[in-house]
């Protein structure tokens, strides 16, 4: 197991290297000078130079990348353009809201599909198996970006019962909570389905080997059967796929953000997109594609302490 | 050796011709038989010619202005009512599916070209040269494909070329995985030994024997593929960074549309409506034609 976690966590460490050297390369990889990308065209050539002294950007490339790591590796991701204001604390401060937001999201769409999963696997290839197969597989395939714009038109506007903008009041939980139902369901609707879909695959399955097959042979009821013996080894899967979706419902949230007008990791970068606040951008994309491979990280180590056939396979 | 192998082996195709042939229909007789992979067929044949007919589909122009008949509802003339600048929102919509299917065509394409060719690399080529791709594959994975365009069009400014680049960048490492199993699968078969032992270089024996056995697996993931494709371009545009106004997109209908959406609700349910459609449709035929030509492929997707 320490072995497995010091490989996994080794390649962890070489990917997000990897990922800083090219987020950091854009800049000088993109045609174009910086400084007047980030500044624009009407920009003097005096700021320009000031801009650019500040930015260090006069320094050779390797100094640049070797400067931009050892403060990012000290949490110093940069300064906003405009206001001067740490980028770590910035980004930081949004964070929260999507990570709240990709939660409750993930936690509906695991109480809902894992149990739907196991009740397609128990009613195989009936009519109802079927059924919530189509469904599943319809809300992987429908972007989340219409179920949300639909659900604000079907449930805020037309039927008022939600509301249209913002994240609650502050220090209010019960506010916040009712501004968190909407776009909670509907970046998690395709994770439902591509749980259950996954729980449905991994219980067929481990339904077929020996030990349930005993077990069943001893007369044991099938509802016991299922949710008390083959529930534990199917489960083990979804671990796996739980980090991956927490992963993609951070960066999948930025619709959810901009459609319910909420803040947010992905709201902040798209705003910062419009100025071309490219400090601001860089320490996001980042640290959601760290906190990403942190998550497929754990879930990763997490999945190999329950199940020792997972160790092996790196 | 070599002539008298190739003469054992030649009756064989011929032999087979006939069963094969009709094993093409009865896959096709499959097809047809299943009532959502025909429903994704028949939605994904709509989508083709509603693109490609758009300007004959159509009597309005996608972007002329008539401010005279903001925020109708329905009616005879405006099929799906219209928006905030009095366009006809159906000659919107059908016009945004000629960008959707511009942006799928090339970027489908392209990263189903580049990640057979570097995952056949990782397959065949040297340890180290598997490894680096594995990481270089790793590495774009790590960024969920929205973040990545946006920080590259917070530098580039808007445009759909880079939409389509980074679409294509995003997508290899799904190809090139595949492609590098088939061929670590297929480089210690026997008759890739054989061509080998004959003298066959690299460049022979990954064109002429492992592309065509690892291309089908590529196809189907490419069918579906395409709702992924649809929707990074349609939700770009969504958020202002993909097209540039008056060109309709998807995306944009729904961005226009949020802002309207307590004058009107048509321009918000007319471009969500063919989205769903299309990548319902693309999901369906995908799942269809994967469960008939390669079942195995289940497990990887």
């Amino acid at each position: 197991m320490l072995i497995y976690a010091l490989k996994r966590g080794g390649l962890a460490v070489v990917i997000v290297f990897f990922a800083m050297l090219v987020l950091f390369s854009l800049i000088h990889v993109i045609p174009g000078d910086p400084v007047s990308i980030a500044l624009g065209p009407r920009a003097t050539a005096e700021i320009q130079a000031k801009y650019a002294e500040r930015l260090g950007l006069n320094d050779p490339f390797i100094v640049q990348y070797g400067r931009f790591m050892w403060n990012a590796l000290h949490g110093d991701l940069g300064r906003d353009v405009f206001t001067d204001r740490s980028v770590t604390l910035t980004v930081l401060d949004q964070m929260r809201f999507t990570v709240i937001l990709a939660l409750t999201a993930l936690g509906w769409a695991a109480l809902v599909g894992i149990p739907l999963g196991c009740f397609s696997a128990v009613r195989r290839n009936t009519f109802l198996d079927k059924f919530t197969g189509v469904i599943s597989v319809g809300s992987i395939a429908v972007p989340s970006f219409v179920v949300s714009i639909w659900a604000l038109l079907f449930f805020s506007i037309m039927l008022g019962w939600f509301p249209v903008i913002g994240a609650g009041e502050r220090g209010n939980l019960a506010d916040q909570a009712w501004h968190l139902v909407l776009p909670a369901f509907a970046i998690g609707l395709g994770w439902v389905g591509y749980l259950a879909r996954l729980v449905r695959a991994s219980m067929l399955e481990v339904m077929g080997e020996n030990h349930i097959r005993a077990a069943r042979a001893f007369g044991l009821p099938p509802a016991m059967l299922v949710y008390r013996y083959a529930l534990k080894v199917a489960i083990l899967p979804t671990v796996t796929l739980l980090g991956v979706g927490m992963g993609n419902l951070l960066s999948g949230a930025v619709f959810a953000e901009i459609i319910f007008a909420r803040p947010g990791v992905g709201k902040l970068i798209v705003d910062m997109v419009v100025t071309r606040n490219f400090p601001v951008v860089q320490g996001a994309v980042l640290l959601t594609a760290v906190l990403y491979v942190l998550t497929v990280l754990i879930a990763d180590l997490v999945a190999a302490s329950l199940d020792p056939r997972v160790r092996k396979s790196l | 050796m070599s002539a008298r192998a190739s003469d054992a082996a030649a009756p064989v195709p011929a032999a087979s011709a006939a069963p094969r042939r009709k094993r093409r229909f009865a896959r096709t007789r499959r097809l047809f038989g299943d009532p959502l992979g025909l429903s994704g067929l028949v939605l994904v044949l709509v989508f083709f010619a509603s693109a490609i007919f758009a300007p004959w589909l159509t009597p309005h122009s996608p972007s002329k202005i008539n401010v005279k008949h903001r925020f109708e509802g329905p009616s005879a003339t405006f099929l799906l009512g219209t928006d905030q600048l009095g366009r006809d929102t159906l000659t919107r919509v059908l016009y945004g599916g000629r960008v959707a299917l511009q942006v799928a065509a090339i970027a489908v394409s392209i990263g189903l070209l580049a990640g057979l060719v570097l995952g056949m690399l990782a397959g065949y080529g040297p340890r180290w040269m598997d490894n680096a791709l594995l990481l270089v594959f790793d590495t774009i994975n790590s960024f969920p494909a929205i973040m990545l365009a946006l920080a590259i069009i917070t530098l580039t400014g808007p445009s759909l070329h880079m939409v389509i680049a980074v679409i294509i960048i995003t997508s290899i490492p799904s190809y090139g995985r595949i492609a590098r199993t088939q061929t670590l699968a297929l480089r210690g078969t026997e008759f890739i030994l054989a061509e080998r032992a004959l003298g066959a270089g690299p460049v022979r024996v990954l064109g002429r024997h492992v592309m065509p056995n690892a291309i089908g697996p590529l196809l189907i993931l490419a069918a579906m593929n395409v709702p992924v494709v649809v929707t990074i371009e349609a939700g770009l545009s969504f958020l202002g960074l993909g097209v540039r106004p008056p060109t309709p997109s998807w995306g944009s209908i729904l961005a226009d549309g949020r802002q309207v959406i307590r004058e009107t609700p048509w321009p918000v349910i007319a471009g969500g409506l063919p989205l769903i459609l299309t990548t319902l449709g693309f999901t369906f035929l995908g799942e269809a034609l994967r469960d008939i030509f390669d079942p195995r492929l289940r497990r990887s997707t």
